[in-house]
């Protein structure tokens, strides 16, 4: 049996003697008898190290590890530099709480005050929280923000993320709030359905960039009537492409938010992720969860400090904005790691590489006969695509270890990153041909 | 330390990619960024260096001492971070083909099993991400189910005032007027205040037992009696469950939906500040109301986040289950209660208890008699605890105890540990008849001494700006 | 702790100062003192409502929020958004710095006069 208790059994027994016990159970004394536990937990025996250690590899074992990913939708498989892997996995970082008590914790809060800095950056904001904890709560919480008594109405478009919008959708079910959809005409908002939604009520409108089909909105294009109509705009953008799009701020958003996976976090059959959110001054008190401030100490040296407690819900109890406390600190230093060993360079050259490989795919595969881009539009790493055949290419890419496109709506929806060769592209149009030829 | 900003020379970099071998394509002009990110430009040293003193400034459970109360702080084992970290685990897509994700279904399907048995449950989701994403998930089985019922009438939810500030938070984000009742005197639920708010306008009520100043509430059985008696459910919110896991369980306490801390109970990393995993357990009534992801699993349910969960966490919490067993998850929940008991014992003579009985896996001290007589805070203890190499126990909390200190040692700590914490106690309140002053300026030895929280609230400096 | 003769005073420590038909409201000396170093006030906007009896604002410390409650009901005509930048004046100067003006004011809380606002506090300390 495995067990992390040190204290040897003489030891125990002299502490229970200690306070006056006889036995565990009289520690217990308070638990009702009728619901005190008297048989064991119907769980298996404890096991040792090495037995863990073989039991959950081979649960491992049993999933499929593809050579080659092609597959996005909310979960992307670019290159982790093996820095990113180490240093948060050391043993400080890894095993501290929340940095309540700032002169034990200066690790901690400066590297999530140089995180908040980066996503400031990316985003074009002023002001970025310590993350919260996905992509869709990001926007869920954004979408909250901008509530106010009088506007509570969440516009979303429907090219969104869908588990971003069911994931919206939820939390407006919990404060009664109502969301409307906005429609998709080829493949992108409709932005003349939007100005037609765009009613007093109206305390946001979330849009997506790039949008679940790798599409790029016409965003900026739409600010404008948002702000005419008193809504805040919410743009939910890949931090990857931020390398090299134009940042939410300057296309006219009040609130960036997005999933911050992409920032040297593993896809991990779907977690843990990052949340990353930022906003305008304007906006910083409405801003949920930790944020990091810099001050001075008593001596007047730097200092950082978790800061405008006041908003959380330890305070504010029933009238916090948000119930978050723990967050995605560790997510939050790895994505800072990731920045720091990519550089401004590194990062535009993931951003272009995707991008530059996916439209290469998009175009070789479209060369195939009937197969069709579905939307014709400026996109970035991914497309969708209408093919014939696509189980039995899905089938075949699976045979040779790769991971092909997310079937999604009679299409596929693929996506590449800086991670797959030419050469592997090519195979992969090759084993498509076969299939259709 | 300088920032990672102050330390970047422009033109460095680490070599990461190849060059791109295929032709580059263009944004739109219109999509093009204005000016590039300022990123740190650095090499590969630069980096680790930099982060390797970031990291010298930070105190974990696993480098020492930790008695952080209803923060369970236990040993976070490293077998459990290499599983979480195979490639068989991390390099697989959330949307993958069934068939090429039966480890992770395993994976899931196991530790739901056994987290299932240990709470009294018929079923849980890992979908949410942290403790309070729990509460609110949990909240919400509990507002849809009265929905189903068209029982609309009910719209508050009862919380005890010492509870933590997340359950009034979380009951507001699910659209409930929040109920405070007052806590009988030893912190445990007042049956005559639970009655007089108790009605057909009750949705549910948000428990933790034991409670938060530590004590199991002996009445337990009829204070969800009489919640389900007026039509409410019980939610039980785990933070205390190190306690009593393996010897009683809150689906046998009559509670029909709990939230567990994955990163608290079953010893996965805090990271400082997460990644946790609030698992959610649940009755079979309230099984239909579970969340799924919309694109991974089907939409028509609610959601609370992408996909299904911060798996990883979960690969953790399994190994450590696998780890203990049947034997071990009781053996920790009665050692951490031992060593509740004996440090507060140890400790007793000096600082005074709140509640002076027995108690379970934490307990709270009361300073102000201390404080009257000697002007020493419990903040000033919590900062003085720093130069000794030992994080501080909770500070002022929970609001019914004046200058608290909540401790909760867990089982990971040896007696060694804990004569040793006690001795340090003893130290410090005799220091502090002798010389406050150097108490109230404490700590002496930290990197940096108490900062100026107000400045930093009244003039937020929250990003470093290039001079 | 200074209490000011002139002005009118509500049990939960605002003060209430006649400007013709315009209540201008701050917070009491005792209030701030109380409170500790202010960090933000929460102000409404000006054209909302407000209650005698109820919140409507607060004052946020590093560790706490205190609800304002208003001493009159009426409508809100002016807000003090110097406080936005500077909380601290709060502290610094509690009489001078008035927090809204109210009009169109339909009721008023029991006030107190300088003597028995005194009395209240030295109950209360």
């Amino acid at each position: 049996m495995g067990s992390y208790v040190p204290s040897t059994q003489e030891q125990r027994l002299e502490m229970l003697h200690a306070i006056g016990l006889k036995s565990f159970r009289d520690l217990y004394k308070d638990v009702p008898q009728s619901m005190y536990l008297d048989r064991p937990l119907d769980l298996p025996e404890g096991k040792s190290e090495l037995e863990v250690s073989q039991a959950v590899q081979a649960m491992a074992r049993k999933n499929k590890v593809y050579d080659t990913i092609l597959r996005g939708a909310g979960a992307y498989d670019h290159y982790i530099p093996s820095i990113v892997k180490y240093i948060p996995a050391k043993e400080e970082f890894l095993t501290a709480y929340t940095p309540y008590q700032a002169e034990i914790s200066q690790g901690v809060l400066q590297s999530i005050f140089e995180y908040q800095t980066e996503i400031c950056e990316l985003t074009g904001m002023d002001v970025s929280n310590a993350s919260v904890y996905d992509g869709a709560t990001a926007a869920a919480e954004a979408c909250a923000m901008a509530r106010d008594r009088k506007r509570r109405l969440t516009l979303i478009s429907g090219a969104a993320h869908p588990d971003v919008i069911n994931t919206i959708r939820t939390y407006a079910y919990g404060t009664n709030d109502e969301i409307k959809i906005i429609p998709v005409k080829d493949g992108k908002t409709d932005p003349d359905a939007l100005k037609a939604m765009l009613t007093p009520e109206v305390s946001a409108v979330y849009v997506q960039q790039p949008n679940f089909f790798g599409l790029f909105e016409d965003a900026e294009a739409m600010a404008a009537p948002v702000h005419e109509a008193g809504a805040l705009y919410i743009l939910g953008c890949n931090p990857i492409a931020l390398g090299i799009m134009k940042t939410p701020k300057d296309m006219g958003a009040d609130i960036a938010v997005g999933e911050g996976q992409p920032l040297g976090l593993p896809i991990a059959f779907g977690g843990p992720y990052l949340g990353f959110m930022a906003t305008t001054t304007k906006h910083m008190r409405k801003l949920p969860g930790r944020i990091v401030g810099e001050t001075t100490d008593d001596a007047g040296n730097r200092a950082y400090v978790l800061s405008l407690q006041a908003r959380e819900q330890h305070i504010r109890r029933e009238k916090a904005g948000s119930n978050i406390c723990s967050n995605e600190a560790l997510c939050a230093l790895t994505a800072g790691v990731y920045l720091a060993a990519m550089g401004p360079e590194g990062l535009k050259e993931v951003a272009e590489s995707s991008m530059a490989k996916a439209h290469y795919l998009c175009r070789e595969l479209t060369k195939l006969p009937g197969v069709k881009l579905r939307y014709d539009a400026p996109f970035f790493h991914e497309f969708l695509l209408d093919m014939p055949k696509a189980d039995e290419i899905l089938s075949a890419l699976d045979k040779k270890n790769i991971l092909g496109g997310l079937p999604f709506d009679g299409g596929i929806l693929w996506c590449a990153t800086e991670k797959v060769s030419k050469q592997t592209l090519d195979e992969v149009v090759a084993i498509v041909k076969g299939v259709l030829a | 330390m300088k920032l990672i900003f102050e330390k970047s020379v422009p033109g460095r970099r680490c070599a990461i990619l190849p060059a791109c071998d295929v032709e580059k394509v263009e944004l739109p002009a219109e999509l093009k960024r204005d000016a590039a990110p300022l990123l740190p430009e650095m090499s590969e040293t630069d980096v680790s260096r930099h982060y390797t003193e970031l990291n010298q400034h930070v105190h974990g459970v696993n480098c020492g001492f930790y008695p952080l109360g209803s923060c369970t702080m236990k040993y976070n084992p490293r077998i459990d971070e290499e599983m979480a970290a195979l490639p068989g685990f991390t390099g697989i897509h959330p949307l993958a083909p069934q068939a090429a994700v039966e480890g992770c279904e395993e994976v899931i399907a196991t530790a739901r099993k056994y987290l299932c048995e240990i709470t009294g449950m018929a079923d849980m989701t890992f979908q949410p991400a942290a403790g309070a994403h729990g509460e609110f998930t949990g909240v919400l089985l509990i507002k849809q189910y009265h929905d189903s019922r068209n029982d609309t009438k009910r719209t508050k939810i009862i919380v005890p005032d010492s509870a933590h500030g997340t359950n009034p938070a979380t009951a507001a984000m699910c659209g409930y007027q929040v109920v405070n009742i007052p806590s009988a005197p030893d912190g445990c639920v007042d049956l005559e205040a639970l009655k007089s708010v108790l009605g057909d306008d009750t949705a549910g009520l948000m428990l933790t037992n034991p409670n938060t100043v530590g004590i199991f509430d002996e009445n337990i059985l009829e204070i969800t009696r009489l919640v389900h008696e007026a039509g409410g459910l019980c939610y039980y919110d785990g933070a205390n469950l190190n306690a009593v896991m393996g010897v009683v369980r809150p689906g046998d306490m009559g509670f029909d939906c709990v939230h567990l801390n994955l990163h608290k109970t079953f010893a996965t990393p805090h990271g400082g500040g997460g990644p946790g995993a609030g698992a959610v357990g649940c009755k079979s009534f309230l099984a239909p109301f579970l969340p799924h992801s919309a694109l991974m699993e089907e939409p028509g349910h609610i959601q609370v986040r992408g996909f299904r969960g911060n798996f990883l966490v979960v690969v953790r919490a399994l190994a450590y289950l696998l780890t203990l067993g049947r034997e071990g998850v009781p053996e920790a929940a009665q050692n951490a209660v031992l060593n509740a008991n004996y440090l507060m014992h140890r400790i007793k003579g000096t600082f005074a208890p709140a509640f002076d009985r027995i108690c379970m896996h934490e307990f709270v001290l009361d300073l102000s008699e201390y404080k009257k007589a000697t002007g020493v805070s419990a903040l000033d203890v919590a900062k003085s605890l720093i130069d000794y190499g030992m994080h501080p126990p909770t500070m002022y909390f929970p609001l019914i105890v004046h200058e608290a200190l909540m401790l909760e040692p867990t089982e990971t700590e040896s007696k060694e540990t804990l004569d040793w914490a006690a001795d340090v106690f003893r130290a410090l309140y005799e220091l502090g008849y002798k010389d406050p002053a150097f108490m109230h300026a404490a700590p002496h030895n930290a990197q940096i001494g108490r900062p100026d929280e107000v400045k930093a609230a009244r003039t937020p400096i929250v990003r470093y700006t290039k001079a | 702790m200074t209490i000011n003769p002139d002005l009118k005073y509500s049990k939960s420590h605002e003060w209430v100062k006649m400007d013709g038909d315009v209540a201008v409201i701050g917070i009491s000396d005792f209030a701030q003192d109380a409170l500790g170093d202010l960090v933000f006030v929460n102000l409404p906007q000006v054209g909302d409502e407000v209650t005698a009896g109820e919140a409507f604002g607060d004052v946020e410390s590093v560790k706490a929020v205190s609800d304002l409650m208003s001493p009159v009901s009426g409508t809100v005509c002016a807000i003090n958004e110097e406080l936005l930048d500077a909380p601290e004046s709060l502290n610094n100067d509690p009489y001078g710095a008035w927090i809204i003006k109210v009009e169109n004011i339909t009721g008023t809380e029991e006030l107190l006069d300088a003597a028995a606002y005194e009395a209240h506090c030295a109950a209360e300390a």
